[in-house]
């Protein structure tokens, strides 16, 4: 008998509502369908009747915690209309900016995660080391969210010696703790056989999907706009790009904590070099022409394409997040898997997505059986019975280590 | 991908066969074609075909002689966004679905009908995707004629 477990469409604590319906056989899950536009505000369209200053601030909310891919991006493809050069330092500071963004929505991801599997030491650990670089936000740009960092032409305010000293401080106390969660994460025989074989994406598939950041690179697409498609100084600065080859929740998880070490070889390196200078340009028009702007966000490839008519509006803005190529993979990756493992699935690609608490599971006469809080509890409990069976992971020296 | 970092425009081209009008190179990473509505939906797949090719997006543009619809394709590794360019003309632009060969393209469909109005012939399920089931069929946001607060209210 078949039955359809409806998620979301709305969560209080998370940012996008979206509805997921989950058809189950069983305990298996044959299918999943995914309805969005709960909260559609139109910004396409908005963003026709705005300056491009006042685009800035729009497209920043596009998403409330990838809030400084986008502005990155629609700058990206204005300044190539324009024909701007970006002054060095800001060059820099945007990547400084932009892997800091890296970093807290990684952390953020990996509590979630965390939680979700039910391993509340990791999603508390994990948010624990989030909140200082919050902190550092709001002394670099007066917000701990929503930056309004960038404008066209480069940056709005700059980073001073005091906050460069502040950040390299935050970063040297914050890589041993990331050691550490890959350690304890990858020896952990209990996320081990919550995370390794579920929800696997195939590389073909994540062809088809076209799919894009941390998931396209945990199935070995080697791609990074970072590195193929430079922007910023990201051309110039030396990281690795994170692959892993078995496409599973594992792979994307390992793919993000590494990923996490690599943001801050990035921006200690982007402090070291950053020149003495202006932080932008003024740019007193944008000339007739279209541009494509691209951004490496935390979920991955952020895109952005602008049309000017040589006013101070533009003509059109289409903007592509990452997550609208990302969440329709779902199909592939959810055919098979069991219920327990849902909430983990869907959290696997963005947190934003995985609206579990308002999920009911409907049987096939009506009348629901099971609510969103139970689906995550389900997920829990699984976590719980391998403990018992494998061992308090809680006992283990590296977790206590933790503490 | 060793293959496709030798990508030029001159490869793009000729897999391409002589089934473009014009070629518009703004940078060495930015190429736009320009492709005849009959042959824009042959021209991607072609270029899909190219290895480690990918499928952004699809931006729609309302322009006074008809709807723009903008294909743009990567591939892995060169940073190169090939944007195929192809006019479908009011008042009722319609051309052959993408979705069928490539589920990638499913949803920007069902967007880029909802929003400006497009028929994509042979699409599998052009249900709304992000606006309201019941907001009016023929009411496209992205057009131009509709002002933000028509917009907002759904109103004709």
């Amino acid at each position: 008998m078949t039955r359809t477990i409806p998620i979301g469409p709305y969560h209080p604590l998370l940012e996008e509502p979206e509805l997921f319906r989950l058809k189950v056989e069983g305990e298996t899950v044959v299918d999943i369908e995914a309805t969005l536009g709960y909260n559609h505000r139109g910004i396409e369209k908005l963003a026709e009747g705005k300056t491009y200053d006042q685009c800035l601030f729009l497209v920043e909310r596009v998403c409330g915690i990838c809030s400084t891919s986008h502005p990155i991006a629609f700058c990206n493809a204005v300044e190539r209309i324009a024909g701007v050069k970006l002054p060095e330092r800001a060059a820099y500071i945007r990547v400084v900016i932009a892997e800091l963004e890296r970093l807290h929505s990684h952390l953020l991801w990996l509590g979630l995660a965390g939680h979700y599997v039910g391993y509340h030491t990791l999603w508390m650990w994990a948010w624990r080391y989030r909140e200082p670089l919050l902190d550092l936000f709001e002394s670099i740009t007066g917000n701990r969210q929503s930056y309004a960092m960038m404008r066209i032409g480069g940056v709005r305010r700059d980073i001073s010696e005091e906050s460069a000293a502040g950040l390299r401080k935050a970063l040297d106390e914050l890589e041993p703790k990331l050691h550490m969660l890959l350690g304890a994460a990858a020896d952990d025989p209990v996320l081990g056989a919550r995370l390794r074989g579920v929800g696997k994406l195939s590389q073909e598939d994540a062809r088809k999907y076209c799919v894009v950041g941390p998931l396209a690179r945990s199935t070995g697409l080697d791609m990074d706009t970072r590195r193929d498609s430079p922007y910023a100084a990201y051309g110039v600065l030396d990281f690795k790009v994170i692959t892993h080859t078995d496409g599973d929740i594992f792979a994307t998880t390992a793919v993000r904590v590494l990923e996490m070490l690599e943001s801050v070889k990035l921006i200690r390196q982007a402090l070291d070099r950053m020149p003495v200078g202006p932080i932008a340009v003024d740019v007193p028009e944008v000339s007739r022409g279209e541009g494509i702007g691209l951004d490496e966000a935390p979920r991955g490839e952020c895109f952005h394409y602008v049309r000017s008519n040589g006013t101070n509006m533009p003509e059109r803005v289409k903007i592509r997040a990452p997550s609208y190529v990302n969440v329709p993979s779902f199909k592939a990756r959810m055919a098979g898997a069991q219920i327990a493992d849902a909430a983990i699935i869907l959290a696997s690609v963005d947190p934003c997505y995985s609206c579990t608490e308002r999920m009911a599971v409907v049987n096939a006469g009506g009348g629901p059986a099971l609510d969103g809080n139970a689906l995550i509890k389900l997920s829990q409990q699984k976590t719980a019975a391998l403990v018992r069976e494998l061992g308090a992971p809680d006992a283990s020296p590296r977790w206590r280590f933790l503490k | 991908m060793a293959d496709s970092k030798a990508l030029t425009v001159e490869k793009l081209m000729a897999a391409l066969d002589g089934k473009y009008l014009a070629v518009n190179q703004q940078s060495p990473s930015r190429v736009s074609i320009d492709v005849g509505r009959r042959d824009a939906r042959e021209a991607v797949l072609r270029l899909l075909a190219l290895p480690g090719a990918r499928l952004i997006t699809v931006t729609g543009v309302d322009t006074p002689p008809g709807i723009e619809l903008l294909y743009h394709v990567t591939f892995q590794g060169t940073g190169l966004v090939c944007t195929v360019q192809t006019l479908l003309p009011k008042p009722q632009p319609s051309i052959e679905s993408l979705a069928t060969e490539l589920p990638a393209a499913e949803w920007i469909e069902r967007e880029v009908h909802e929003l400006l109005g497009v028929e994509f012939r042979g699409h599998p399920d052009l249900r709304h995707l992000v606006l309201a089931d019941d907001w009016p069929d023929a009411v496209h946001p992205l057009r131009k004629a509709l002002g933000s607060a028509q917009a907002r209210e759904g109103a004709a």
